[in-house]
């Protein structure tokens, strides 16, 4: 069984010299739904390989359905022929992406930007068991929150509202 | 095992997810209320990214030149795979609840088991789904909870809904020769060893809801063999006008 940490260290931006050139190029692409976050942050970039005059850029989607992905293949192709550098883009479904790969800096961005970051670890007893978590509101810190709803303004997200300022947030849920 | 069965069981897969988030995509704009409205759609959306992995990947089995857009728009009501249960018209929202409460509870043991195949692609699109189904299952069961322990009105809609819904349930336990073939080959999940989990999740469930669990009176299968309801044909026509009526056309 592969654990999260085997897999997260797979992330780490290629020691090759050329690889980590276009690793760097990628990973200032954003997200379209959630633009403060780059898909290194969100662990959707998985791997730059060379294959012959081509490079191979392999990204995970979070969702099965998630519509960014088409846009973040466009975004991935376009920043590197901006450099003159030709790539084909590949999509790999294993090991599947959790919110465990999301960096401590994405989590900072999104709370920042006012989506309350996953609130633990996706194998906690209580994400396991399907019990809420307790989330803090991203505007006020207050923990007296209640879920609105199960899917928010994409799939990976849910609805929350904070008791204590009475406005209503996004919650990155636990996958 | 034979590329043949594999690419049947891909397309069976695939021909539910198809449908299944057809039938909810049609609540979009129609939901009762704006956030159910987004949930509903959120999860259509999981059922047709499923649908494009499974599609593609048979046709990748197939290797005949196809790929997944054309075994979405491009075969008629007898080619198509999918269990009748994901067919049935979206009806009220105790209908949509109903059925996919039953599957929900079925998606949660089944893909845990089929994300242990020994086909890698099969199960790296399980392991993904499984995550989502536990979700959705959430979501569903939360449902029928509130509309069976709900007021009278929603009590009776969403009791008729389950007898509504009910036969159709049998469909998803149905096991055939090539189903049983790729389950020995370690690809495919036996659907038998799924009862007793479907079973004790259905069962708490309706019992919080203060809902009867429907006798099994009637049954009806025929969607693997391609013998399916009279909705099927309506729910093609629109999904796949557009293929059919401009072909080959992108944007």
């Amino acid at each position: 069984m592969v654990t999260a940490t085997e897999t997260t260290a797979a992330l780490a931006r290629p020691d090759d010299p050329e690889a980590g050139r276009v690793w760097d190029l990628l990973a200032a692409v954003t997200d379209p739904e959630i633009p403060v976050l780059t898909i290194a942050d969100l662990g959707v970039l998985r791997g730059v390989e060379a294959d012959g005059d081509e490079w191979v850029v392999t990204i995970t989607p979070t969702y099965s359905g998630c519509p960014a992905m088409h846009a973040i293949e466009d975004d991935i192709r376009g920043r590197l022929a901006e450099s003159g550098i030709a790539a084909r883009v590949e999509t790999v479904y294993d090991p599947p992406w959790t919110t465990d790969w999301l960096s401590a800096a994405g989590r900072a961005k999104l709370r920042a930007y006012g989506i309350a970051p996953p609130a633990e670890a996706s194998s906690s007893k209580r994400s396991l068991l399907g019990l809420d978590p307790v989330v803090a509101c991203p505007q006020c810190d207050s923990r007296n929150t209640a879920k609105l709803s199960e899917f928010g303004s994409t799939a990976c997200k849910a609805l929350y509202l904070c008791r204590s300022c009475q406005q209503p947030f996004d919650y990155f849920k636990c996958l | 095992m034979s590329e043949r069965d594999l690419f049947e069981y891909a397309l069976r897969l695939g021909d539910d997810a198809l449908t299944l988030g057809h039938r909810l995509s049609e609540w979009c704009s129609n939901g009762p209320y704006l956030e159910e409205d987004i949930a509903l759609t959120n999860i259509a959306l999981d059922h047709i990214g499923r649908a494009r992995m499974l599609l593609a990947y048979a046709a990748k089995v197939e290797g005949a030149g196809r790929d997944e857009d054309q075994l979405a728009y491009l075969r008629d009501c007898r080619e198509f795979r999918n269990l009748l249960i994901c067919e049935l018209p979206r009806g009220d929202f105790g209908d949509t609840i109903v059925r996919h409460f039953l599957i929900d509870a079925f998606h949660v043991p089944f893909f845990g088991a089929l994300a242990r195949s020994d086909d890698p692609t099969l199960a790296g699109i399980a392991a993904k789904a499984v995550k989502e189904s536990r979700y959705h299952l959430r979501h569903s069961s939360g449902w029928l909870v509130r509309l069976g322990d709900g007021t009278g009105e929603s009590h009776a809609r969403v009791g008729a809904a389950l007898s509504r819904v009910w036969g159709y349930s049998h469909e998803l336990f149905a096991t055939d020769e090539l189903e049983t073939r790729l389950a020995d080959a370690g690809i495919a999940v036996d659907r038998e060893a799924l009862r007793a989990p479907w079973n004790q999740t259905v069962n708490e469930v309706l019992a919080a809801a203060g809902l009867e669990r429907p006798g099994d009176d009637w049954r009806i299968e025929g969607g693997r063999r391609g013998d399916h309801t009279e909705h099927l044909g309506y729910l093609l026509a629109e999904l796949q006008f557009l293929q059919r009526a401009y072909p080959g056309l992108q944007w």
